[in-house]
């Protein structure tokens, strides 16, 4: 595959080296005239994670790769590579290749000349061109394609030859800026897929940025919620879909069902979230007491949803059911509980529909499934 | 059926060829009429030295031209193009366009007044005492190449801004990004993709240089005479209207010539290079 001194660096997936740091950002803050695209953000990056940026346009996550990158230079702070500073380092000569989002490949070059560029800027003799130039379009794919032009690929193809470009330079870290974003459903799935396995493969770091949040779900070791040129959250997977700290987050992952009210001490070990109009939620305390105004969120396929009403220690509202959409894999139901339209998820269990709109139902949950949102993360590096 | 246009060609233009070519033909006539006596001596006239010279130094001084006006015009058109907003780009191209809008002889004569011994030029230099005597600028072929640049300048920087323009930036960051300085990035990215332009504006420049006759005129000297001048002579002072208008036909000639060229090899390939 690429060469043996690469090897070294390969990192076996899921056990990562946590002390092994390989992007740090420290405090960074980017203007675009009166425009703060990036507001203070620090975070670490680690060797061999597939690390994501996530968050609405215009959050500021492509400004932040873009200094990564070194196409801009922060106004202030300071980012480290492989524990050097880099701020001032021009692009050129930082050991980070970035796949663009409109893939920018050169049209006047066929693929050969695309992914070659870069080994031939550092004068790569052409024997070990050849040879890893090829290397490469295999490993994404593209064997035989070399002589022909991007005018003559399908978008897919391109979006590979800009991975391949990328990739041959065999970079520290690799930067993705929102590369599947051209893509078909379900083209940008599978390459999904392919490149999480290539990334693994590889053992790369790969810094992605994405919108789309099933996406930076789907492929992503750790994510970094952004909104307004801050992350508001960062943590795996799990964490930000299971735990989301602000409400925020919580509706930007996934769909949320959120209650605010003042929280006051249960029995044991539960608080109540009470609602102005009443409503009453349980939550498990967790490691913080918390007791006064807050907002807790409970996602639409922790609830259960039935005619009867359940005996447990469960949390119980009843409702009517506004909305049945099937959606295939899952039911969606919108059930109105006292003028709030909560979002139920169940199962596809059996053909026969069980729910119909208009009727009377309970809707419960587990109470340690409800999520109190703490607050915003703000810049903290917490993983 | 014929369409105004085609008439307007026919008689404008097709017709009064078509007499041209009929003369080219023909002979002078003692008094400088023109007699129908069939020759082709007003072609082979041409491998003559005194009347090849001229026409070779029109190629001569069209390719000069061409590079000088390229080596100026790229840089000033690139500048345009980086500046940051659209209102100063549209003020520069503005200012490079405004000449055009004047007279090229009254320009052309302008020049003779900086040019000339008594002119801007030497009046300046004389009193900054950096010269004791007036230099030789006018009637040489230096003067001619200036008058030339400065006549021919804007037709090579607009179509050079155009694709300057046209080149996606995306293309000079990801060049950056693999490892290219700005040089490189220039010489393997920027270049090879404003190559029509480079082509457009050549050919622009080239080709009315080939012809030009009133800046050899007002600016040269008698050694700097191109085909312009020749076939000038050859209708006004000389009236041997036989052998100038074979000289221009010579002259048509060639620019389909090049023409064909560059259709055949420069205009096809480089289609779209946007994205």
């Amino acid at each position: 595959m690429l060469n043996e001194s690469f090897r070294s660096n390969l990192v076996y997936s899921g056990i990562y080296v946590l002390e092994n740091v390989t992007v740090q950002v420290k405090d960074v803050v980017k203007r675009f005239g009166e425009v703060v695209a990036v507001d203070h953000v620090s975070l670490k990056i680690f060797a061999g994670e597939f690390f994501s940026i996530l968050g609405p346009s215009g959050c500021g996550k492509t400004s932040l790769l873009r200094l990564l990158a070194g196409l801009e230079e922060p106004d202030s702070g300071e980012i480290f590579l492989d524990g050097k500073l880099i701020n001032t380092t021009p692009s050129y000569r930082r050991d980070v290749n970035m796949v663009f989002q409109n893939y920018a490949l050169f049209p006047h070059m066929n693929v050969y000349g695309n992914v070659a560029f870069g080994l031939r800027i550092k004068k790569v003799k052409k024997g070990e061109i050849d040879d890893r130039v090829s290397k490469t379009l295999e490993l994404v794919e593209l064997s035989g394609m070399g002589s022909r032009k991007p005018r003559q690929l399908s978008g897919g193809q391109q979006q590979r030859v800009a991975l391949a470009r990328a990739l041959v330079n065999e970079p520290s870290v690799l930067l993705l800026d929102e590369p599947l974003g051209a893509l078909d459903l379900k083209l940008r799935k599978e390459m999904q897929i392919e490149l999480k396995s290539l990334q693994k493969r590889l053992g790369i770091t790969f810094v992605y940025v994405t919108h789309d949040q099933e996406e930076a779900l789907t492929m992503s070791d750790r994510i970094a919620v952004m909104r307004s040129g801050s992350i508001e959250q960062l943590g795996s997977p799990s964490q930000i879909y299971e735990e989301p700290k602000t409400e925020f987050v919580a509706n930007f992952i996934g769909v949320s069902n959120l209650f605010s009210g003042y929280l006051t001490n249960g029995n044991g070990s539960t608080l109540t979230l009470t609602t102005p109009d009443g409503i009453e939620v349980k939550v498990c305390d967790g490691n913080i007491k918390q007791i006064g105004d807050a907002t807790v969120m409970i996602r639409p396929e922790k609830i259960q949803i039935s005619l009867h009403k359940p005996e447990d220690d469960v949390n119980v509202l009843c409702g009517k059911i506004e909305q049945v959409i099937y959606l295939g894999t899952v039911i969606q139901l919108t059930v109105d509980v006292n003028g709030r339209k909560l979002v139920v998820l169940e199962r596809n269990y059996s053909k026969a529909p069980e729910f119909e709109e208009s009727q009377e139902v309970f809707l419960s949950w587990d109470i340690s499934s409800t999520v109190i949102l703490s607050g915003s993360q703000g810049n903290a590096e917490k993983s | 059926m014929i369409s105004p246009a085609l008439l307007w060609l026919l008689l404008f233009f097709l017709i009064p060829l078509g007499i041209m070519l009929v003369y080219s033909f023909c002979q002078r006539s003692r008094y400088g009429g023109v007699v129908w006596d069939f020759t082709i001596n007003n072609y082979l006239k041409v491998s003559k030295p005194i009347y090849l010279k001229p026409v070779l130094r029109s190629f001569w001084v069209a390719t000069v031209n061409t590079v000088i006006c390229l080596l100026i015009g790229y840089p000033a058109a690139y500048y345009i193009s980086s500046r940051p907003t659209v209102k100063v780009k549209n003020i520069l191209l503005l200012l490079i366009i405004l000449p055009l809008w004047t007279n090229f002889v009254v320009r052309t004569y302008a020049w003779m007044v900086i040019l000339r011994e008594g002119g801007v030029i030497n009046t300046i230099l004389m009193k900054l005492n950096l010269i004791e005597k007036p230099l030789e600028l006018l009637f040489t072929k230096k003067a001619v190449i200036i008058g030339l640049v400065y006549g021919y300048l804007p037709f090579m920087i607009w179509p050079l801004y155009v694709s300057i323009e046209k080149v996606d930036r995306s293309f000079l960051e990801a060049a950056n990004d693999l490892g290219a300085n700005r040089l490189q990035t220039f010489f393997r990215v920027m270049l090879p993709l404003t190559l029509p332009g480079i082509v457009a504006g050549s050919i622009l420049v080239f080709i009315p240089t080939l012809g030009a006759f009133v800046t050899p005129d007002l600016l040269g000297g008698a050694k700097d005479m191109m085909i312009g001048n020749l076939i000038q002579n050859q209708y006004v002072k000389v009236r041997n209207w036989p052998f100038g208008s074979a000289l221009s036909f010579i002259l048509l000639i060639i620019v389909l010539a090049l023409l064909l060229l560059y259709v055949r090899f420069g205009g096809n390939e480089e289609t779209e290079y946007g994205t």
